[in-house]
């Protein structure tokens, strides 16, 4: 298969995506030091919060949408033996995509768009803020469109068949995108352009606050899928194994898209313009979609006990040893799900529609989302660009065990970071703080914890710059390599497969008829009362 | 199709996990009446001076004839005004809180007293505070260059010092 171009399109979709992530880490770091005081020199500010608010957009939009693009292409490309359709549309949404990125970096780094990724109005950032993150928004939608043609010009040619389950997982994920992005893109669109604009007066942070709800929480499944979908398709194989269950695998993309949809109220627990019925049944919800988690992490786990045993591991727990540690997609699952293990916990904490008051807004929460998203999701694309370079570029990874000592460095890091953050959460310190003034003697149980932030945020930093650097040198490097991703095969093969777990459609109505009962009346609510919407304020 | 029968009990073990979850949440919630804050009331921010309920003179602490205390207090850069209030333990106290500006979260360390305070919108908990102590308030949602700066301070007292406090006329420091 002559699918040079593909290549070319995910390998420059990954390097915008882990270029912005090598910048944000070092934004990262200066962010622990900053804020732990030590150093007065560095205060500022200005500089922390411009910075928060571009690590946040680097790192939450741009290294995942990004990714998220390169990778569809090239699993929708090596799953259905098709060639990417229309490349000239591809890459016309790449170039909407960068230029948003471009447009929105500009007043970010100027400090003139410093609302952090949230962008809570009625602060108001830069209206070139608004505009280039819409485009960014916009770009990806090009992407949405590209990989359902193909499943359906797939399913088309191969009628009754099974979608390769990597593509199946990719669609969905493109579906879910659609969806989620259908929430901040009305906020934008309606609210936050016309007002930064000064085309509209005022702005009711109330309807703003919940749209973007409609977009928090599905936004992190549209991070997590890809891993997922590394998790149940490429990692079985690298560990020699096979996937014990594509039915179920199936089922859990399916139960992730339905459910991560009508339950962002859980980001409005604390807030005054929804009533508790909302609240409770969004909870509810939050509670349904840890099953799809339940089963991937029984699935996987499975999976990879299988390819232990293969590998000649006895006894009850002998397969773990044998699986082989230096294969980085097979470390980066291991590291992950320990990370996801106790990430969910904290989710779980979260969630809990009182106990949430304990924690909300605290330094737990920053902790809580590095450990699952920076951790376990992020590991895993770590995981995949090690695989895929070499494949896309030709040529031999650079140096394999360099990739191993990233990903431990990175698990490490995480861990000294993030344990320190929940600690401080529970000690009442309130997230997004650039440094600590208050006049009470409960911050001195604090400074610990400042300190040792600063460690786990330095080896985080090392650790991305060995990413970037093998990545960089791989591609640079003259030993040829030639390969194509192979694709775990379940220990059962897929027959018989029932349509509903073979197409979306079903699913679609499903979703609109929840999103209508999760948010139709509170998002009308705004409409049907007198509401008092707020001026424009800077930051 | 082919489902193993581990995988059958074990998404049945899942769903029961999170059934037991739920089940805690809403019998807390239903029979306990424990509550997130919700009661979606709207405020008119940029007039909160001319209002009946939170013109200067009318925030603080009030005593209701139930024996319970209600607390109004103004979020706005960068800090809860009134700066310094005195409250009692072991009573029911409702805040209610409103910003005059954007958007700030307010906390009470180890305790729930935890609310979004939303311009627009009258964000109201109810709560009892255990603990005698000096607490702060401090703002959780970021709010502009000053956010770190943004607190305020409460001292909770046994209730038979808060009424010897008022029977002095010196509680609220508002």
């Amino acid at each position: 298969m002559d699918n040079a171009v593909e290549k070319k399109l995910a390998l420059t979709h990954f390097w915008v995506a882990f270029g912005a992530f090598g910048l944000a880490a070092v934004m990262g770091l200066y962010q622990v030091i900053e804020r732990s005081g030590f150093f007065g020199f560095l205060e500022s500010r200005e500089v922390y919060y411009a910075s928060v608010s571009t690590h946040g957009v680097l790192m939450g939009f741009v290294l995942t949408t990004f990714f998220i693009m390169g990778f569809g292409y090239y699993v929708a490309n090596t799953t259905l033996k098709l060639p990417v359709w229309n490349k000239t549309f591809a890459w016309t949404g790449f170039g909407v995509a960068l230029t948003g990125v471009v447009l929105a970096a500009l007043p970010l780094l100027l400090g003139q768009a410093s609302v952090l990724f949230t962008f809570y109005p009625p602060l108001m950032a830069h209206p070139i803020f608004y505009i280039g993150a819409t485009l960014l928004v916009v770009g990806s939608w090009f992407w949405c469109v590209s990989m359902i043609v193909m499943y359906m010009q797939w399913k088309k040619a191969n009628p009754g068949q099974p979608v390769p389950l990597a593509m199946f997982a990719t669609t969905a994920n493109a579906i879910l995108w659609l969806w989620t992005s259908a929430g901040v893109a009305t906020e934008v669109l309606f609210q936050l352009i016309p007002w930064a604009l000064g085309w509209i007066d005022t702005i009711d942070a109330g309807l703003a606050r919940t749209l973007f709800a409609w977009t928090l929480h599905p936004i992190v499944y549209f991070w997590l899928i890809p891993t997922y979908t590394a998790f149940y398709t490429l990692v079985p194989k690298q560990a020699g194994g096979f996937l014990f269950s594509d039915e179920m695998a199936r089922a859990a993309f399916i139960l992730l898209v339905v459910f991560s949809l009508p339950i962002g109220f859980h980001h409005l627990y604390m807030d005054p313009e929804q009533a508790h019925g909302w609240k409770i049944l969004h909870a509810v919800g939050t509670f349904v979609v840890t099953l799809p988690t339940f089963i991937t992490g029984f699935t996987v786990i499975a999976s990879l006990e299988i390819a232990g045993r293969l590998n000649g591991g006895k006894g009850l727990f002998g397969w773990i040893a044998t699986l082989p540690w230096n294969n980085p997609m097979v470390l980066a699952i291991i590291l992950g799900l320990l990370m996801l293990i106790f990430g969910g916990f904290g989710g779980l904490v979260n969630a809990s529609y009182a106990m949430n008051a304990m924690v909300h807004n605290t330094a737990w929460i920053s902790g809580h989302f590095h450990l699952i998203f920076g951790g376990t999701t992020i590991i895993m694309y770590f995981g995949i660009a090690y695989y895929f370079w070499p494949i896309l570029t030709g040529k031999s990874l650079y140096c394999p065990s360099m990739a191993i000592a990233q990903l431990w460095s990175w698990f490490i890091g995480m861990v000294i970071m993030t344990t320190p953050w929940h600690i401080l959460g529970l000690l009442g310190q309130p997230r997004r703080i650039d440094s600590v003034n208050y006049n009470n003697l409960l911050t001195i149980s604090w400074e610990p914890y400042e300190v040792t932030m600063i460690f786990g945020g330095l080896i985080l930093v090392i650790s991305a710059g060995m990413l970037v650097y093998n990545l960089y040198k791989t591609q640079l490097g003259s030993e040829s390599y030639q390969g194509e991703v192979e694709y775990a095969e379940p220990i059962h093969a897929v027959k018989d497969l029932p349509g509903y777990l073979n197409s979306f459609t079903l699913w679609n109505v499903i979703i609109g008829v929840f999103m209508l009962i999760a948010f139709g009346y509170p998002i009308l609510q705004f409409f049907l009362m007198e509401t008092f919407g707020s001026g424009r304020w800077g930051v | 199709m082919h489902i193993d029968k581990l995988e059958k009990n074990w998404a049945g073990i899942s769903l029961g996990i999170a059934g037991l979850f739920v089940a805690v949440i809403l019998g807390s919630a239903f029979f306990h009446g424990i509550h997130a804050p919700s009661n979606v009331e709207t405020i008119d921010s940029a007039k909160l001076h001319l209002s009946a309920e939170f013109a200067e003179d009318k925030l603080g602490v009030q005593r209701n004839p139930n024996g319970s205390v209600t607390v109004r207090m103004v979020a706005g850069r960068y800090g809860f005004y009134p700066k310094d209030l005195t409250l009692p333990a072991e009573t029911a106290i409702t805040f209610r809180w409103v910003s005059l500006d954007v958007i700030h979260g307010v906390h009470m360390p180890m305790t729930n007293m935890s609310t979004m305070i939303v311009p627009g919108y009258v964000a109201q908990v109810t709560t009892e505070l255990h603990h005698a102590g000096d607490y702060p308030l401090l703002c959780n949602e970021y709010c502009g260059m000053g956010h770190a700066h943004m607190w305020s301070n409460i001292k909770v007292v046994s209730k038979a010092q808060w009424d010897a406090l008022n029977t002095q006329g010196g509680a609220n420091h508002g």
